[in-house]
């Protein structure tokens, strides 16, 4: 490994890049001025205080402190996941819909990756299993706060249609059978997206940062590979489950559609 | 046989609500827009909570599946609903039987739905519903959006599967002339309540 160490100066050079942007932005009167600096604040404070944490871990491996950092992320992206609906699911479906949908998603494809395909020892070291974890994460959150975005929204706008389906005697998921299609499809399709683009359009940021750090191109690029298998993976399966039991939840057990279930946004 | 039976209706805005209604009898419901009269269709559907017993044939709604019940009790609402593209996908099996009643060319089901006018739509969804030979028929303003003839030819449409089957019906409705022509009994609902009217004469 050749890694070039960066200096606090070299960070500040880059940060006079964002101030600059922050003074175009208040010549050109964007309105966006203080937003850039307090998202580079939090870029900052968050990203150290992360490495903090990541540093403890490392030096202190135990299954314990792993479950708690890896409960801790579901949390937050379950969190995310619901101020992201603009006709959110009340109660505590809101947050356990996508969270468990997550938890089986993430978990499982995580743990399968350290376990079968990675192999290290313990399966949960740390330097492994988060930025695994992480990832899949990030990107199985995305997919189902844009799918359940599309299917509390599609009900809402169309419960007519729904209703009238119901009417003719359809079964609850008949009559929303097409609405949880497509919301199904639109979270899946930017993860599709971005596996076609790989290294076409973009060069994958993990890779990137492997061959900053040193590694060797192809070690990276395996790296990567399996990396967009597992998130696809994760994001469909978590997907297809937060919208089966979201969709379940729109209805009751008389097959009513029950949209007093969600916010009014 | 296919007689509907209301005890204590309730929703959260209206009842509750008594009404028994034997097979073969037409009842007319009227009252001012936001009295409950959709409402009570919808509980009656069972599409929204609701308090109380409602039978069909002495089988209690909720020893039925929802999906059976809504089948046999058959909702119309006044402005329906399309979904697929094309007419006919919304048809299970072949409903020439009504269409003609109703003036519609059995060409009407390669139509796109972009295509239909608000009268044909509204003949369509009965069709559609009658297609799926209901007991019960509860029926939100069918003839609303008709011109007079099409609404001469739904009401005897209707009245003809109502003899051929012995049909349920509650029937919405504000034309007198209607109200005249088709009503066995008339209730009036006001404040989520029902009242009876009597019928001005003698239907023959």
């Amino acid at each position: 490994m050749n890694l070039v160490t960066l200096s606090a100066f070299d960070l500040s050079l880059a940060a006079c890049l964002v101030l600059l942007l922050s003074v175009l932005s208040l010549r050109m009167q964007l309105g966006l001025s203080r937003q850039i600096i307090i998202a580079a604040l939090r870029t900052t404070v968050q990203l150290m205080l992360i490495g903090f944490v990541l540093k403890a871990l490392f030096e202190h491996v135990h299954l314990g402190w792993m479950s708690l950092m890896a409960m801790v992320m579901l949390l937050i992206a379950g969190y995310e996941v619901r101020a992201r609906q603009k006709h959110r699911f009340t109660g505590w479906w809101g947050f356990g819909l996508g969270s468990t949908a997550m938890f089986i998603s993430s978990f499982t494809v995580t743990l399968l990756a350290l376990t079968v395909i990675v192999e290290v020892d313990p399966w949960y070291t740390p330097q492994y299993a988060i930025p695994l974890l992480g990832m899949m994460l990030g990107n199985t959150m995305t997919g189902i706060a844009v799918g359940l975005d599309r299917l509390t929204q599609s009900a809402w706008q169309q419960r007519t249609i729904i209703e009238a389906r119901l009417m003719l005697g359809q079964s609850w998921s008949h009559a929303i059978g097409s609405i949880r299609r497509d919301s199904i499809r639109s979270g899946m399709i930017p993860m599709i997206n971005a596996m076609a683009a790989a290294g076409v359009v973009s060069l994958p940021g993990m890779m990137t940062g492997q061959i900053l750090a040193g590694a060797p191109p192809l070690e990276a690029v395996k790296y990567q590979i399996l990396i967009m298998f597992l998130i696809s993976a994760g994001t469909g399966l978590g997907t297809i489950a937060a919208l089966g039991f979201g969709s379940y939840r729109l209805f009751d057990e008389r097959q009513r559609l029950r949209i007093d279930r969600l916010s009014s946004g | 046989m296919n007689r509907l039976q209301i005890k204590g209706l309730s929703t959260r805005h209206i009842g509750p609500i008594d009404l028994d209604i034997t097979g073969g009898q037409c009842v007319i419901l009227s009252g001012t827009s936001g009295s409950g009269k959709t409402m009570l269709l919808r509980a009656i559907a069972d599409l929204d909570l609701h308090e109380g017993e409602i039978y069909l044939d002495d089988l209690s709604c909720k020893a039925m599946a929802p999906t059976t019940w809504r089948q046999q009790v058959g909702l119309l609402v006044a402005e329906s609903q399309w979904w697929e593209n094309v007419v006919g996908d919304h048809f299970n099996g072949e409903p020439t039987k009504y269409l003609g009643a109703l003036g519609l060319d059995p060409e009407i089901m390669s139509w796109s739905i972009a295509r239909l006018s608000s009268g044909e739509r509204q003949r369509l969804g009965l069709v559609r519903l009658l297609n799926n030979q209901p007991k019960v028929l509860l029926l939100d303003e069918p003839t609303a959006n008709l011109d007079p003839e099409s609404m001469k030819n739904a009401e005897m449409l209707i009245k003809q599967y109502q003899s051929e089957t012995g049909a349920a019906i509650i029937w919405v409705t504000h034309h007198h002339d209607q109200i005249e022509r088709i009503a066995d009994r008339h209730f009036s609902m006001k404040d989520g309540q029902l009242k009876e009217v009597e019928l001005k004469e003698v239907k023959q």
